[in-house]
C-alpha cells in the first residue's frame, strides 16, 4: 500500500538561483524519513515538489515505478500537514477531517465512521463540532494530522508541523506523531530544521545544505559518524581542532598525538571533530589548557577550556562520574578517545576516520 | 553571453482559460475604447488624415485652454482647503475624547459616499438665486454672495471630499507608535513642536495620499461644476458640452479634450509615486497613541469644530430629504408639507428608478465574479497577466467618467459592435468604473490568507477549480462583499459616464436628477435624490456591519 519514493537527480531553479542541485534519495515503504537542514537548504522546496506544488525542473520523482513529475497535485494521493496547519476556518473539526473523504466520494456512513476513528486516534473526539477558531494551536495541529491520514494516503508529508507549538507541546506531539506513524505504517516524509526533533522522530534522516544532500543515515549514524564537517557541526555540538597526520598518528599539539584507525593512508593537515561528551580529563597525557568557565547543569558539568594553542573547546563531564565541580582557572589536560573522533580532509571534507 | 532561461510550458488548465478570458474582456472594454479615443483625437472632419488640429485648437483658443486653468485652480484650491479641514479633524478625532466620536466617524464616511452632485444641488437650494437662505436675507434687505461659479465649486468639493484627507490621516495617526512621540518629548520637545517635527512628517505620505485622492476626484468631477459652476467651465464639463454639441457628427475634439484630462491625472499620479511612495515609513504600532481625556469646557471646545464641519458636510443630505417633502412648483418651494414630489416621480420617472437598480444589480453580479477572479490572479498567480491586471484595474481611477463614456461611445457606435443607447453599454461603464473597489478589497483580503489552506484542499484530492469555488472564494467572501457594497453605492450614484451614455429608455435616477434640476423641477429632483441618499445610507450601514472596520472605504 505504501509507496517507495525515488528522487532521481531532482533539480529546482528559481530564475538564476538553483535551489536543488540534482538530489538523489530513496525512501522505503513505511519509513519515517526526515529532511533536515538550516533554512534555505531546499528541504521544503523538495517536499513541495513531491506534493506537486512546485514544478520539477530536472530529474524525476517516482512513486514506486511511476514517474509523477507531471501528475497534478490533487491526483497524487498524498496527505500533507502544513506548518501553519491550514485548517479550513469555515468548517468544523469534523468537516475538516471529512473534506478529503468527500472528495474521494467515500459513502456517507463510512465517512462518519472513519472521521470518528481518526479523531479518536489524535484524542480530540470531544472537539468534533467545534470551529477552528475555538481551538488551541496543539488542537489545530491534531486536526491537521487527522485530516491528512484519514484519507489513508500512500504517502504522508509534514512541513515543520511542530514549529509553531511551545516547547512542551512539541515534545508531546512528536511522540504522538511517531506512534501514529508506526501504527498506520504510511511512508512519511518530514521536514524540520530542529535537529533534536529529527533525531527523536526519524527512522532515517537526510541532512541537507544549499540544495545538496550532505548525509543520509539513521539518527545514530548521523550523530556518531558525521561524514563531513557540516553534518558534524550542524547536528549537536562539535569541537573542531586542526591537526597534522603523519606515520606516527594524528598530532593535535606538540605534546599530544593519538592513533585513530583511518580508512586510507593519509598524511598532511586534517580537521578533527569530537563531541563534548567524548572528551575527558587526563592525568599526564592530553592537550594542556585552563578551565575558563564551569557550568553546573544538573546531570553534567559543561567546562569551557582554553587550550594553550589559544583555541577554546567544550568538554562535558557527567556528574555521576565525578565528586566535585572543577574550579575555574584549574590547569587541566584534555584527552580524546581515538575510536570515537571523526577526522576530515580539510579542503574536500572527505571523512578519513573509520 | 545569452542567459539560459528555463521556460515553463504553458499549462492549459482552468486558470489559463480564466486569465485569457479576463484579459480579453479588459482588452475589449478598456484598452480598445481608450485607444480608439486616442486615435480619434488625431483626426478631424476639417482635415485629411492624421492631424494635430484638435490639440492646436485647444491650446490656442482661450475658450478652451482656460478650462484647463479652471480645472487646475478648483482642484488645487479644493486640495488645500480639504487639507486645512481634514488634518486638524483627524488630529482632534484620534487624540481627544470627542463627544459622539463613533457616530461622527460614520457621518463623515457618509459625506464622502453620498451621491456626488447632491452637495451642489443642496447648496443651490439654500444659497442659490431662489434659495431658502438667500430669500431670508433678502427679506431683511441683505444680499448674500453668489454661490455660483468657482467659489461654489470649491465649497462643495471641500465639504464633500475632506473625508479623504480625514480618513487617510486618522488611519496613519492611529498607527503611529506612541513611543516615537514620547521619545521626542523625552528629548525636550514641546507638544506643538513635537507635532510639527515628528508626528506630521512621519504621517506625511498618508496625508499626501489623501490629498491626491481629493485632487484627482475634483479634477474628474462633472456633476458639481455642471450644476453650480454656471459660466465657470471646467474640463470635464467642456468635454460634455463639446460632445453634446457635436452629436451626430464626430467626437474628435471631445476625444482630444479627454486625452488631455487623462494626461493631467496621470501626471499627478506619477508625481505622487515619485515624491511620496518612496518615503513610506511603514510602522507597526506596538503601542498605539492613547486618547487624551478632556473634561468640561475643554472637551466641548475640542468637539465643537468637529461637529460643525461634520454638520456642514452632512447638511446637503438633510436638505435634500426635507425638501423632498415640501410642496413645490416651477417658482420654487412652498411652505407646506406634501408627498406630491414622490407621486410625480412614481408616475413619470419609475423607469429611471427601475433602471438604476436593475443596471446596478446586473453590474454587481459581474463585478463580484470578475472581482473574485481578478483578485485571485493578482495575488496568487502574479506573472505577466497578474501585473497587467493590477495595472489595468487601477486605470479607471485615472479616467474620469465623462471620458470613459466618450471612449465607449467612439468604440462601440459603429459595426461590428453597436452598443450605444443600450442598457448593456451603461452596465459596461458601471463594471469598468466600479470594479476597482471590489478588486482592491478582495485582493487585500486574500493577501492576508495563507495559500496553504488552498494547497491543503488540492492535496486532499480536490481539483484547483473546485478548490477555488468551494474554499478560496468562500474565504474571500467578506472582502469581496465589502468591496461589492462600495461598488454598489458608487454604481447607483454614477452620473458622469451615464449622462454620456444614456438613451431614451436607459436613463437612471442620477441622470434624471440632473435633467430635472436643469429644468428647474426641484421637487422631483429632491425626491429622486432622497431615494439615492436613503439607499446609500442603508448600503453603507450594511457595509460597516460586514467589513467590521477591516476594509477602508478609501
Amino acid at each position: 500500500m505504501s509507496h517507495t519514493v525515488t528522487i532521481q537527480d531532482a533539480i529546482k531553479r528559481y530564475g538564476d538561483f538553483q535551489a536543488l542541485n540534482g538530489v538523489n534519495l530513496t525512501i522505503r515503504p513505511g519509513e519515517f524519513f526526515t529532511l533536515l537542514g538550516p533554512s534555505g537548504c531546499g528541504k521544503t522546496t523538495l517536499l513541495r515538489m513531491i506534493a506537486g506544488f512546485n514544478t520539477v525542473d530536472g530529474g524525476e520523482i517516482r512513486f514506486d515505478d511511476k514517474a509523477i513529475n507531471n501528475l497534478p497535485a490533487h491526483k497524487r494521493d498524498i496527505g500533507m500537514v502544513f506548518q501553519n496547519y491550514a485548517i479550513f476556518p469555515h468548517l468544523t473539526v469534523e468537516e475538516n477531517v471529512a473534506y478529503g473523504l468527500k472528495a474521494k466520494k467515500v459513502p456517507k456512513d463510512e465517512i462518519k465512521r472513519r472521521v470518528k476513528e481518526a479523531l479518536e486516534l489524535v484524542q480530540i473526539e470531544n472537539l468534533a463540532t467545534r470551529k477552528p477558531n475555538e481551538l488551541s494551536g496543539g488542537q489545530q495541529q491534531r486536526v491537521a494530522l487527522a485530516r491528512a491520514f484519514v484519507i489513508e494516503p500512500a504517502l504522508l508529508l509534514m512541513d515543520e508541523p511542530l514549529s509553531n507549538l511551545d516547547a512542551k507541546l512539541r515534545v508531546q506531539m512528536r511522540t504522538i506523531i511517531k506512534k501514529l506513524q508506526r501504527r498506520l505504517g504510511i511512508t512519511t516524509i518530514y521536514v524540520t530544521h530542529d535537529q533534536e526533533e529529527a533525531l527523536a522522530i526519524s527512522d532515517r534522516i537526510a541532512v541537507m545544505q544549499s540544495g545538496n544532500i550532505m548525509q543520509v543515515g539513521t539518527p545514530e549514524q548521523i550523530y556518531k559518524k558525521p561524514e563531513n564537517p557540516f553534518v558534524a557541526g550542524f547536528i549537536g555540538v562539535s569541537n573542531f581542532i586542526d591537526c597534522q597526520v603523519s606515520e606516527k598518528g594524528v598530532q593535535l599539539a606538540p605534546e599530544y598525538t593519538i592513533q585513530p584507525p583511518l580508512r586510507r593512508a593519509y598524511t598532511g593537515k586534517a580537521l578533527l571533530s569530537a563531541r563534548p561528551e567524548q572528551l575527558f580529563f587526563g592525568e599526564k597525557e592530553g592537550l594542556a589548557g585552563e578551565i575558563t568557565l564551569s557550568v553546573f547543569l544538573g546531570d553534567f558539568v559543561e567546562c569551557e577550556i582554553k587550550l594553550h594553542s589559544g583555541q577554546t573547546i567544550q568538554l562535558n563531564e557527567y556528574t555521576k562520574d565525578v565528586n566535585e565541580v572543577r574550579p575555574d582557572g584549574q590547569q587541566v589536560r584534555v584527552c580524546l578517545d581515538p575510536a570515537k573522533i571523526s577526522l576530515y580532509e580539510p579542503d574536500t571534507g572527505e571523512v578519513l576516520s573509520c | 553571453m545569452l542567459k539560459k532561461r528555463t521556460r515553463q510550458p504553458i499549462r492549459l488548465d482552468f486558470w489559463f482559460w480564466v486569465r485569457a478570458a479576463v484579459v480579453l474582456v479588459m482588452l475589449l472594454f478598456l484598452i480598445y475604447p481608450f485607444f480608439t479615443l486616442i486615435t480619434r483625437s488625431f483626426f478631424s472632419p476639417d482635415a485629411e488624415g492624421f492631424t494635430l488640429a484638435n490639440y492646436i485648437r485647444f491650446f490656442t483658443k482661450k475658450y478652451y485652454y482656460s478650462t484647463l486653468g479652471h480645472s487646475l485652480f478648483v482642484s488645487i484650491a479644493a486640495t488645500v482647503s480639504t487639507l486645512l479641514i481634514g488634518v486638524p479633524m483627524a488630529y482632534l478625532m484620534t487624540r481627544y475624547n470627542i463627544f459622539g466620536k463613533k457616530y461622527i466617524h460614520i457621518l463623515i464616511i457618509m459625506c464622502l459616499m453620498s451621491p456626488p452632485f447632491i452637495g451642489a444641488y443642496s447648496w443651490i437650494l439654500l444659497f442659490g438665486r431662489a434659495g431658502l437662505v438667500t430669500k431670508m436675507f433678502a427679506a431683511i434687505g441683505l444680499t448674500t454672495p453668489t454661490i455660483y461659479g468657482k467659489l461654489g465649486i470649491i465649497l462643495v468639493f471641500t465639504f464633500k471630499l475632506f473625508p479623504y484627507v480625514y480618513l487617510y490621516t486618522s488611519g496613519a495617526m492611529g498607527s503611529i507608535d506612541s513611543s516615537l512621540e514620547e521619545a521626542a518629548e523625552n528629548l525636550g520637545s514641546s507638544k506643538l513642536r513635537r507635532l510639527f517635527t515628528v508626528t506630521l512628517p512621519v504621517i506625511l505620505p498618508s496625508i499626501a495620499a489623501g490629498a491626491i485622492m481629493v485632487f484627482m476626484t475634483s479634477l474628474a468631477d462633472f456633476g458639481t461644476p455642471m450644476l453650480i459652476g454656471e459660466g465657470y467651465t471646467v474640463l470635464p464639463v467642456l468635454v460634455y458640452n463639446e460632445y453634446m454639441s457635436e452629436i451626430g457628427g464626430n467626437a474628435n475634439l471631445a476625444s482630444a479634450l479627454s486625452v488631455i484630462v487623462v494626461a493631467c491625472s496621470m501626471l499627478v499620479l506619477l508625481v505622487q509615486n515619485r515624491l511620496v511612495a518612496r518615503k513610506n515609513y511603514v510602522m507597526t504600532a506596538m503601542r498605539p497613541p492613547k486618547e487624551e481625556q478632556l473634561h468640561g469646557a475643554a472637551r466641548f471646545l475640542a468637539s465643537l469644530p468637529v461637529w460643525l464641519v461634520t454638520f456642514i458636510g452632512f447638511l446637503p443630505q438633510i436638505v435634500v430629504v426635507v425638501s423632498s417633502f415640501v410642496k413645490c412648483d416651477f417658482t420654487g418651494f412652498k411652505n407646506e408639507f406634501s408627498i406630491e414630489s414622490y407621486t410625480t416621480i412614481a408616475r413619470r420617472l419609475s423607469t429611471n428608478i427601475r433602471n438604476t437598480f436593475v443596471f446596478s444589480s446586473v453590474a454587481i453580479v459581474l463585478i463580484v465574479l470578475l472581482g473574485l477572479l481578478i483578485s485571485y490572479i493578482i495575488v496568487r498567480k502574479r506573472g505577466v497577466s497578474g501585473q497587467l491586471m493590477d495595472m489595468l484595474i487601477m486605470f479607471p481611477y485615472v479616467i474620469p467618467g465623462a471620458v470613459l463614456g466618450i471612449s465607449l461611445i467612439v468604440a462601440f457606435n459603429k459595426p461590428p459592435l453597436i452598443l450605444t443607447g443600450t442598457a448593456f453599454i451603461m452596465i459596461i461603464a458601471f463594471v469598468v468604473r466600479k470594479l476597482p473597489y471590489t478588486v482592491r478589497s478582495g485582493s487585500a483580503f486574500l493577501r492576508q490568507m495563507d495559500p496553504s489552506v488552498e494547497e491543503a484542499s488540492i492535496n486532499l484530492g480536490v481539483s484547483p477549480m473546485k478548490t477555488f469555488f468551494t474554499v478560496t472564494s468562500r474565504l474571500m467572501a467578506p472582502g469581496i462583499l465589502s468591496g461589492a457594497i462600495l461598488s454598489w453605492i458608487t454604481c447607483i450614484n454614477e452620473l458622469s459616464s451615464s449622462v454620456m451614455l444614456y438613451g431614451g429608455k436607459t436613463s437612471t435616477i442620477s441622470v434624471a436628477i440632473y435633467t430635472e434640476v436643469v429644468r428647474n423641477s426641484y421637487g422631483t429632483a429632491a425626491a429622486l435624490a432622497t431615494i439615492l441618499t436613503v439607499s446609500t445610507v442603508v448600503s453603507l450601514l450594511i457595509f460597516l456591519r460586514v467589513s467590521k472596520g477591516k476594509v477602508s472605504v478609501v
